[in-house]
């Protein structure tokens, strides 16, 4: 990515006088992107967004918006619009006035006014509710007003703060894919919000993983999904069998075996992690990647008994005991049913390069992210 | 519904005659025929003491008029001083994000100060300052003392008001273009606008009720319309007083059963309107 980024976040550190929020904050957005900030509650995420709309000033640090420094700038004066987490439609106006506010408030024309908010209800699919007001729409109406709103505005950045939290399942799937269709079809950078790890494995063209108000890791779904470099990182995507031994073998190719209570497990090292034969490292195993059958097939070298089953609607979970203290976890389609009881002796194993090895928590504490 | 005991029947019309009685007997001798200034006798229906009331004789039509102006003149004082000072002590907190400092916390303690303390000393207080400082208009005395015992009605409703709101509104309108101050009118203001007619109504009833500071208060000439009351019942209750306190009730009565009527009709509307929406 040689582009020019759309936003720089340089060096954020933030102090509400209870200790930092953020630590050192810094992060390139590019055009077009649908960057999302993942993590747990109070890592910082919705004070990253306050910053970078202007509605919280960094205690140290600055904000480009198009390499320029806005980081002093008002809220009102930043080319960048937020949709709320609960929506915060302004109760007594209707739709209409709620979405026409900010071109109201730049003094448009009254004309152009009703053609953009017109052609902002047809973008979200509310044509004919812009007399309504906002307590007579649904949760999901009301959120697509909110986007309406910011959007009317053509914002160069636009910012969703967990905007389906207060979504039923159902409802967010589906929003989710018309919120991924909308950034498609305007062409805005969006920067959102979310503590819900499918969500932004689903929408996202990059994550960044923060954790106390440090970045864990920056990549796209796939990378941090598939080669996480932190344990925080994967322990919070996705499901993961996390193994925590030691390094006994390591060849050039990276590949490595860990010893874990004693048995011999496979894995590997991403190129930017090379911890010395005997250092105590993790085992990221992705329960989908764990095969296992009666017959010795390749890659399966390990032995081990089934624990237990249970059946979740698509899903089979298996536990396997490889010893008499390590047991992993298996998901399988059911498709593909075993008929092994429980009880049964199985061979298990997995491609060595989707077992990768990430640094044990301990040591991982002052990891700074590849900003 | 489970059918009521006599009992409790009876309890229930026992409060209710000794909350009301004195206000039937001042409606029924108002239209006492009979002349003497202790009426203890009923003598027949008559209409003389309204003529009497309307004729103006009484000097109870420039009391109303006072009273009136002067409550219209507190509660516009009050009514604009409240809100904005509520306003303003919400912008540091909720809009800013500011933590309240000690100063705001004095101020708060102290702007709702002149509810607390008794009428009697604060209307001895304004005596006193008013005429220190030589200050001889009977309006412009009544107005300011009614004014600074209004405000914080005003101030409390719309500060209450304010602080159970959303403060992402505020956030979103910044957001959305606007400045600070654009924010107050086209955001807080609406928003606070049941808070302030509440407010004023509050104002306008302490405003016409008072009694004790607008006796310490006025100077020359005729006092409001509670002070001319009471003056008119030191030597025996004026029939005319019956008359005129009959009409107040009357007033009131119409008033609140009207609003009542309003907010029926309004929330029928309001369901009408979630409903259609659900």
């Amino acid at each position: 990515m040689s582009e020019q980024p759309i936003l720089r976040l340089d060096g954020l550190y933030k102090d509400f006088g209870q200790g930092p929020i953020l630590h050192d904050l810094s992060l390139d957005i590019y055009p077009g992107e649908f960057l999302t900030l993942l993590g747990p509650s109070g890592c910082g995420k919705t004070t990253t967004l306050r910053i970078i709309a202007g509605l919280e000033r960094p205690t140290k640090g600055a904000v480009y918006l198009e390499g320029a420094d806005v980081t002093t700038l008002p809220p009102e004066k930043r080319h960048v619009n937020t949709v709320f987490q609960n929506y915060a439609l302004f109760p007594h106006m209707n739709v209409f006035q709620n979405i026409a506010y900010g071109l109201k408030v730049l003094k448009i024309s009254k004309s152009e006014q009703k053609k953009r908010v017109m052609d902002a209800l047809t973008l979200v699919q509310l044509e004919g509710y812009d007399k309504r007001m906002p307590n007579q729409l649904s949760g999901g109406q009301r959120q697509r007003v909110a986007i309406a709103r910011a959007i009317v505005l053509e914002p160069k950045v636009l910012l969703l703060d967990e905007p389906l939290g207060a979504l039923d399942l159902m409802l967010r799937q589906n929003m989710q894919h018309q919120l991924k269709q909308l950034q498609k079809k305007l062409g805005i950078t969006f920067i959102y919000i979310t503590h819900d790890q499918e969500e932004a494995l689903n929408m996202s063209s990059r994550i960044v993983i923060m954790r106390n108000g440090r970045i864990e890791q920056i990549g796209t779904p796939e990378d941090v999904y598939e080669h996480p470099r932190t344990f925080f990182a994967a322990n919070f995507i996705g499901q993961s069998n996390l193994l925590h031994g030691t390094i006994t073998e390591k060849n050039d190719q990276g590949e490595v075996m860990v010893n874990v209570n004693g048995t011999m497990i496979p894995g590997i090292l991403d190129e930017y992690y090379s911890p010395a034969a005997g250092e105590d490292v993790a085992l990221c195993l992705r329960p989908q990647r764990v095969r296992y059958g009666k017959a010795p097939q390749h890659g399966m070298e390990l032995k081990g008994t089934i624990q237990s089953k249970e059946y979740s609607g698509g899903m089979q979970h298996t536990h396997i005991s490889l010893s008499d203290t390590l047991t992993i976890n298996a998901i399988s389609q059911s498709a593909e049913l075993d008929n092994y009881p429980v009880g049964s002796e199985v061979y298990v194993g997995w491609s060595q390069r989707h077992a990768p090895i990430v640094p044990d928590e301990q040591s991982t504490s002052d990891s700074e992210g590849d900003v | 519904m489970k059918k009521q005991s006599f009992g409790s029947i009876l309890f229930i019309a026992l409060v209710l005659i000794v909350m009301y009685l004195p206000i039937i007997v001042v409606v029924v001798y108002s239209f006492n025929a009979n002349s003497s200034r202790i009426p203890i006798e009923f003598t027949g229906w008559s209409f003389k003491w309204y003529k009497e009331l309307f004729s103006g004789r009484g000097g109870f039509g420039d009391a109303l008029f006072l009273s009136l102006r002067v409550a219209f003149w507190s509660v516009l004082i009050s009514v604009v001083i409240g809100t904005l000072g509520a306003i303003g002590m919400a912008q540091r907190t909720l809009v800013q994000k500011q933590k309240p400092s000690k100063i705001d916390t004095a101020m708060e303690a102290l702007s709702s100060l002149p509810i607390m303390i008794p009428e009697i000393i604060l209307g001895l207080a304004f005596m006193i300052l008013f005429n220190a400082i030589g200050l001889r208009s009977n309006d412009m005395r009544l107005v300011l003392a009614h004014s600074s015992f209004c405000i914080p009605y005003v101030f409390m409703t719309v500060k209450s008001r304010l602080v159970g709101m959303d403060t992402a509104l505020f956030d979103a309108a910044r957001d959305l273009g606007a400045s600070p101050a654009r924010v107050v009118k086209d955001i807080t203001l609406p928003l606070c606008r049941p808070a302030i007619v509440s407010g004023a109504f509050l104002a306008l009833a302490m405003s016409l009720d008072d009694f004790v500071i607008s006796f310490f208060v006025y100077g020359a000439g005729e006092g409001t319309l509670p002070i001319k009351i009471y003056s008119s019942v030191k030597v025996g209750v004026s029939p005319q007083v019956n008359a005129l306190c009959t009409l107040i009730i009357a007033t009131i009565f119409i008033a609140v059963a009207l609003s009542r009527y309003v907010s029926s009709v309004r929330a029928a509307r309001e369901r009408k309107r979630s409903f259609k929406a659900a």
